[in-house]
């Protein structure tokens, strides 16, 4: 009886100690599924989901507040990647948020730019050169086609244009979607 | 210790495909005549596009460097001929995506005055091998094989290299360049090996044709004793195409298989390809960069099939025009052969580095093809996929457009060579299925990078926003503190005084005489802002 109190409580003791210290030495620091469902959004910044960015989104999806299907840069294929990550069922997105369209950047027309700044202060990536009363730009590597920036221009001389394809970036189309000869075909 | 095999092996798959290199090697290797306009583009090969160093109006030398490569992984470009600049622009050039790229246009002046470029080595046996690169570098020379891989690069491979491949063997039918080269400028040919074996000091050395060249292997073989040079090996491997693939070429001469997204450098190795060598020898001891290359016309489309030295930027269309112009047979334009090309819309396209053949095709070369049916897996495909993989599967996955399993796949160890489209008898455009899996590949990697800098910068500025509240909380506390700290007493007569001599200042500016306020009214009103605001700094 004795024994197997003491063997009992000196597991409990061992097991208890090292949880204890594993819980120290292991800690995780923030939640890895905030780290996982962010890296899957597309960082546009936009807010289109109703969060102040792609990760509060991501903690509010986490956190059960958010759907997975508010965020409209991301489309059905964002959808889809999260719906694997949580294991849950895919859905449309929802149409409140506005909807996928193709990457478009932003390009401020310089004649007309009065050097304001708002769009400046808009901008949640830093992309926007310039100073106040000075001509301001757009770097195009940085922009996220996140719209922010159109609504404050007091000039309306921001547009969002698609990027023009250039031979570094082309795709092959999908077979099929073009007529085209190429090796495979003419095999 | 690497192992030529005494008795080269045949690589696995692959296809026996009539060779069609005879039409083109009926005439001796010429040069093209002299273009009125060249049109130099300048991205020629893999990595960053050249910058231009010349402007509209510029006269330029032959040989004179006209773009200049910034990156490690990029090539010079330089003037095909003397002339001016007559433009920079956007031109379309022999690319599948048919889009234009940048270009530097020159109108001949038909002096073909030769720049001094510097490239020339006296002894470059002696030489450091380091020097020899820099100079292949500034020489433009890039894979001529058909890759377009900066030639400096693999000349480094960052480890000793105890074989040097020369890829020879030419594989895909009707281009016969490398032939021509090889019988025609054999001195050339075997001088670029040896700079190439000097530069990359290896011990090894092994030349690797095809067996159904026998005149080039008989030219080299007499060019190497003629040489007296006992340590380069050549060798006939068996004709298959592709056997000429640099992973299929090593199998076929040492036995040895590069592993998968490996590169032979791993296993101690090098492949070049034999036109690079003799653009080496023709940059090092005559001192002329890389402004022409070989190019096979040929095909059925054409009047005079042959092989012709062309100089990088001349139009396709003179080209075919000095091979005395189309047939009535001509259905089809592919820079490259029949296998690998890319189809042509135009003629117009400038030939570029990488253009080793062009190809003016029948409709009974190159038929249309009959439309794609259900794949039967039937496996023909795996058993001509030069690469070991499984061509059905990749397609499986690729037309649902599941990336990551295509990848499990090893869709980068293939080849393009289309050996498994050739041989499917649903017709199903395979290569088409894992070009556009690579490309839709490396657009979602950049994709992937352009996100992760957007969500620095995007924490970045929460974090720097944030700063700047707190400071200016901070300075607002500390302002307060500075108001509270003021002495209270006695603040009414202080008080008084204060705006008895504001009100006095007021009046001295209503006294002055009206005329002068009017006049200067405007100016006092633009000023009075500026006063405010900074009273407000204050």
């Amino acid at each position: 009886m004795l024994t197997a109190i003491i063997a009992l409580g000196t597991l409990a003791a061992v097991f208890g100690l090292l949880l204890g210290y594993s819980a120290i030495r292991f800690r995780v620091e923030g939640d890895p599924i905030v780290e996982r469902i962010d890296a899957l959004l597309p960082q546009t910044q936009c807010g289109q989901c109703g969060f102040a960015g792609c990760r509060p989104y991501a903690e509010a999806i986490a956190g059960g507040e958010a759907d997975i299907n508010q965020c409209p840069p991301g489309g059905d294929a964002g959808i889809q990647a999260l719906a694997e990550l949580l294991g849950v069922e895919p859905k449309p997105l929802n149409a409140e948020h506005g909807e996928h369209t193709e990457l478009r950047l932003a390009v401020i027309d310089e004649q007309t730019c009065i050097g304001c700044t708002l769009c400046i202060q808009a901008c949640p990536v830093d992309a926007i050169l310039g100073a106040a009363k000075q001509m301001h730009t757009v770097i195009a590597s940085e922009c996220t086609g996140c719209d922010l920036c159109v609504a404050p221009c007091p000039v309306d001389c921001i547009h969002m244009l698609a990027p023009g394809q250039v031979i570094a970036t082309w795709k092959w189309p999908y077979p099929g979607s073009e007529q085209r000869l190429t090796a495979g075909d003419s095999a | 210790m690497i192992e030529i095999l005494e008795q080269p092996r045949q690589i696995f798959g692959g296809l026996r495909l009539a060779a069609n290199k005879a039409q083109s090697l009926r005439t001796p290797l010429r040069s093209a005549p002299l273009p009125e306009r060249l049109i130099v583009p300048l991205s020629q090969h893999i990595g960053e596009p050249a910058e231009t160093l010349v402007q509209v109006g510029d006269k330029v030398l032959k040989g004179q460097p006209i773009a200049r490569s910034l990156n490690y992984i990029s090539a010079p470009v330089h003037a095909p001929t003397s002339g001016t600049v007559t433009d920079i622009g956007e031109y379309a050039v022999p690319h599948p995506s048919g889009l234009k790229a940048t270009c530097v246009v020159i109108h001949a002046d038909g002096a073909d005055r030769s720049a001094d470029t510097g490239l020339k080595m006296d002894d470059v046996f002696c030489a450091d091998p380091a020097d020899i690169r820099q100079r292949v570098r500034e020489a433009g020379i890039v894979g001529l094989g058909g890759a377009g891989f900066p030639t400096a690069v693999k000349l480094n491979p960052g480890r000793p290299v105890e074989l040097l491949v020369i890829n020879a063997a030419e594989c895909e039918p009707y281009i016969s360049c490398d032939e021509a080269l090889m019988c025609e400028r054999t001195a050339e040919v075997i001088d670029g090996v040896r700079i190439m074996r000097h530069a990359l000091q290896a011990q090894q050395v092994v030349i690797g044709v095809e067996d159904n060249m026998p005149r080039a292997v008989d030219c080299l073989r007499r060019g190497l004793e003629a040489a007296g040079e006992r340590d380069i090996r050549l060798l006939a491997v068996p004709t298959v195409y592709p056997a000429g693939g640099e992973k299929q070429l090593i199998y076929a001469l040492t036995g040895k298989e590069i592993p998968s997204q490996g590169l032979p450098a791993d296993l101690g190795m090098v492949c070049h390809n034999v036109g690079t060598a003799a653009a080496v020898a023709r940059a090092l001891l005559q001192g002329e960069p890389l402004i022409s290359r070989i190019v096979t016309i040929t095909g059925a489309g054409v009047s005079q099939p042959c092989n012709l030295e062309v100089r990088i930027g001349t139009p396709i269309a003179d080209v075919i025009a000095s091979c005395g112009g189309y047939t009535e047979q001509a259905a089809h334009l592919l820079m490259g052969g029949p296998m690998m090309g890319i189809p042509l819309p135009n003629d117009r396209m400038p030939v570029i580095k990488t253009s080793n053949c062009l190809l003016a095709a029948s409709v009974e070369e190159i038929p249309p093809p009959p439309a794609a049916l259900p794949c039967i897996r039937c496996a023909r495909c795996t058993e001509v996929c030069p690469a070991y993989l499984l061509p059905q599967q990749l397609f499986w996955y690729a037309r649902s457009r599941d990336f990551d399993k295509v990848q499990d796949y090893n869709l980068f160890d293939c080849i393009e060579c289309g050996c498994c489209a050739r041989v499917c008898p649903s017709h199903i455009p395979l290569v088409q299925y894992y070009r556009f899996a690579k490309t839709e590949i490396w657009d979602l990697e950049r994709q992937r990078t352009k996100a992760d800098l957007a969500r620095q910068r995007h924490e970045f500025r929460v974090e720097r926003l944030e700063r700047e509240k707190k400071a200016l909380e901070e300075r607002r506390a500390a302002a307060k503190k500075g108001l509270a700290a003021r002495p209270k007493s006695g603040d009414a007569e202080a008080k008084k005084a204060e705006i008895a001599a504001a009100l006095a200042r007021v009046k001295g500016k209503k006294t002055q005489p009206a005329t002068v306020s009017a006049m200067r009214g405007s100016a006092d009103s633009e000023q009075g802002p500026g006063s405010d605001t900074g009273s407000d700094s204050r």
